[in-house]
C-alpha cells in the first residue's frame, strides 16, 4: 500500500422511517458534518465515492449522478459503489483504494438512503433481487431468505428463539443513548417472543426498520490527516467476498463469504488472533440473528457459540467485546447504504473516546464495522485503529 | 446525548403519519408499470421443458462431479461447460423451513405460505431448491423432514416452477 489511510471527521442525520429532506440534501447534510468536523472544505477534496442501495426504493435510476451535488461530487473524481447491504462499509472501502493508492490526498465517502418513497412498503423492492424464473412465482419476500438462515441456523447449532432475542434487547437498548436513533427502547426478551410472526421464526422485533438517512467520513493520508488531527483513525484494513446467487446452494448456517472477507482485512491489519484482538464491533444486524451469523462469520466467536456470548452480556457496552455499541440497525435503523456507514462512524467516534454515554468502558484501540447483503451472498469489513 | 462530543445537533426532519394524513407535506405520486419478458436461458429453458413433463433435471460437472440443481451450462467452481443432462428425483429432505404471514409486497395474509429449501434426492447433497410445502400442518414441519413433489396434472402445467405445486411430507423411509 502506497499510503496509510485515515479517517478524519464523521457525520450523520437522523435515522427516520419517513424524512423530508430529499436524497441529495439528507447527503447534503451528513457530507457537511463530516467536513465540518474535520476542519475542512469542498475544495480540499479531490474525490468522492458515493453508496446507495437499490434504486428501485427511490423510483429513480441513476441514483449515483442524481446524489452527486448533494455528496460533493460535482467536478470531481466520483465513483458509486453498489453491493446490496454490504454497501456502507462498501463505500469507505472505496475511499481506501482512492487514498492508499497514492492517487488522492482526501477522499468523500457519502451513503444515503431513503426507503419511504416506495409504497405499499420498501420490502416491494427487494421481490425483484430473486431469480425470476425460479423463485419470483412462489411469491418470495425478502424475509424468507433471512427466515430460512434463522431457522437453518438454529437446526443446525441448537440456538433458541430467546437467545436470539437477546440481541434485539442489547441493541434497542443500547440506541436509546444514540441522538440519530429511530427505534431505541428499553424492551425484554417476552417482548421479541410476544411480537408479532411475520415469517416464523422472524418475528417483528427480530427485525430492523425501514428508514431514510445518510452518513460521511472524510479519508485522509497520513500527512494530510497529521496536519489536521491529533486523533486520526486508521483504516488498516478492508475486505470484501462475494458468494453466488445460488442460495439455496449454500450452506445457511454458516456465511463463508463473510469469513473469506474478515481474513482478508485482518491479514492486511496484521491481525492474527481477532478474538483477542478486537476490541469492539460494529457487527451488521439487520435482524437480531444475524449479529450472532456474523460474529462467528468474522472469527469473533466459535461456530453456533456466538449465542451463549450475547446470553452472558459479552457483547454489551461494558462487556469485553462490545458489539453494536451504537444501537445497531435494530436500534439506529437501517437506510440500507447509510447504516452501514452509522458503523464506520461509530467505530470513529469510539476509538477517539468521544461516544459520550454510548463509549464502551473498556479501552477500545482497535475496531471492526461488517456489513452484509445482496441476495445474502456479500461481505464488507473494515478494521479501524486509533 | 451526543453523536460525538464535537457534534451538538443532528440535521433532518422527519415526517410522521400524522403529518403525512393532514396534509401537512406535498408529495408526488407515480407508478411505474412495466413489462418485462425474460428468455429462461439454455440449462432453465430445458429445466422447464423437463418440468411440463412432471420431472426434475440437473446437469453434471465431470470436473468437479457436482449435480448442480437449479442446471447450469457452467460450473461456477471449476469455470468451465457442465458435461451432462442427469434426471434427479422429485423427493428431497427439508433444509430449512419457515411460516410467511406477509406476502411479496409484504402486507399480512390471511393464510400463511409455507416455504423451504428442499434438498433434492439425486443431486450433489445440499442442492437445494426454494420452494413452498403443503398437506402439512405449520407446527409439524420439521427440518430433515422427507417430501415429495405435488405436481399439477399434465393437462395444467406450462413449463413453469409451479408444474411442482408444492412439495408434502411422506414420513421416514
Amino acid at each position: 500500500m502506497k499510503n496509510r489511510v485515515a479517517i478524519v471527521g464523521a457525520g450523520m442525520t437522523l435515522f427516520r422511517r419517513r424524512m423530508l429532506e430529499s436524497p441529495k440534501e439528507l447527503s447534503f447534510e451528513a457530507t457537511r458534518m463530516a467536513l465540518d468536523s474535520a476542519g475542512l472544505e469542498l475544495k480540499d477534496i479531490q474525490s468522492v465515492v458515493s453508496g446507495s442501495a437499490p434504486d428501485a426504493f427511490d423510483g429513480m435510476h441513476m441514483k449515483g449522478e442524481y446524489l452527486l451535488d448533494g455528496m460533493g461530487g460535482i467536478g470531481k473524481p466520483n465513483q458509486r459503489v453498489y453491493v446490496g447491504g454490504g454497501t456502507g462499509v462498501f463505500t469507505p472501502i472505496g475511499g481506501f483504494w482512492n487514498v492508499a493508492s497514492g492517487m488522492y490526498d482526501t477522499c468523500l465517502c457519502v451513503a444515503e438512503e431513503k426507503m419511504s418513497p416506495l409504497h405499499p412498503h420498501p420490502q416491494y423492492a427487494f421481490w425483484s433481487i430473486f431469480d425470476q424464473i425460479l423463485e419470483r412465482p412462489l411469491g418470495t419476500t425478502l424475509l424468507w431468505i433471512f427466515s430460512l438462515e434463522m431457522r437453518r441456523y438454529m437446526h443446525k447449532y441448537g440456538i433458541k428463539e430467546e437467545e436470539i432475542a437477546s440481541v434485539a434487547v442489547k441493541n434497542k437498548g443500547n440506541a436509546v443513548d444514540h441522538p440519530c436513533a429511530q427505534l431505541g427502547a428499553k424492551i425484554t426478551v417476552d417482548d421479541v417472543m410476544n411480537s408479532e410472526p411475520i415469517c416464523w421464526p422472524v418475528k417483528r422485533l427480530d427485525v430492523s426498520p425501514p428508514s431514510d438517512g445518510a452518513a460521511a467520513v472524510v479519508l485522509a493520508t497520513e500527512k494530510v490527516a497529521k496536519k489536521l488531527t491529533d486523533q486520526p483513525v486508521w483504516l488498516d484494513g478492508v475486505g470484501w467476498t462475494l458468494d453466488s446467487t445460488h442460495w439455496t446452494n449454500r450452506d445457511l448456517a454458516y456465511p463463508e463469504y463473510v469469513e473469506k472477507a474478515a481474513w482478508m482485512a485482518y491479514k492486511m491489519a496484521g491481525i492474527k488472533k481477532p478474538r483477542k484482538e478486537i476490541d469492539i464491533a460494529e457487527v451488521y444486524d439487520p435482524f437480531d440473528y444475524k449479529e450472532l451469523h456474523h460474529m462467528e462469520g468474522l472469527q469473533l466467536a466459535g461456530k453456533g457459540e456466538a449465542a451463549k456470548m450475547a446470553v452472558d452480556g459479552v457483547t454489551q457496552r461494558d462487556g469485553d467485546l462490545p458489539v453494536c455499541p451504537s444501537g445497531g440497525l435494530l436500534g439506529v435503523g437501517n437506510p440500507i447504504a447509510a447504516a452501514g456507514m452509522m458503523k464506520i462512524c461509530e467505530v470513529f467516534w469510539q476509538l477517539r473516546g468521544e461516544a459520550g454515554k454510548r463509549q464502551v468502558k473498556k479501552d477500545a484501540r482497535t475496531g471492526l464495522a461488517q456489513a452484509w447483503g445482496d441476495l445474502m451472498q456479500v461481505g464488507t469489513v473494515a478494521v479501524m485503529r486509533s | 446525548m451526543i453523536l460525538s462530543q464535537k457534534i451538538t445537533s443532528y440535521p433532518g426532519h422527519e415526517i410522521t403519519p400524522e403529518d403525512v394524513k393532514e396534509g401537512k407535506y406535498l408529495d408526488v405520486v407515480y407508478k411505474f408499470e412495466p413489462k418485462y419478458s425474460w428468455a429462461a436461458g439454455v440449462a432453465i429453458s430445458r429445466f422447464l421443458a423437463e418440468l411440463k413433463e412432471g420431472r426434475i433435471i440437473a446437469r453434471k460437472c465431470m470436473n468437479c462431479e457436482r449435480i448442480l440443481v437449479p442446471p447450469r451450462m457452467y460450473c461456477e467452481q471449476c469455470f468451465r461447460p457442465t458435461d451432462e443432462w442427469v434426471q434427479i428425483k422429485d423427493t428431497g429432505t427439508i433444509n430449512t423451513y419457515s411460516i410467511s404471514h406477509v406476502g411479496t409486497d409484504a402486507r399480512r395474509l390471511k393464510t400463511p405460505i409455507l416455504v423451504a429449501v428442499v434438498d433434492l434426492d439425486g443431486a450433489t447433497p445440499g442442492m437445494g431448491i426454494l420452494h413452498n410445502l403443503g398437506e402439512v400442518e405449520p407446527s409439524e414441519i420439521k427440518v430433515g423432514m422427507k417430501v415429495k413433489a405435488v405436481w399439477k396434472s399434465s393437462s395444467e402445467r406450462q413449463g413453469a416452477i409451479t408444474d411442482i405445486r408444492y412439495f408434502r411430507p411422506i414420513g421416514e423411509e
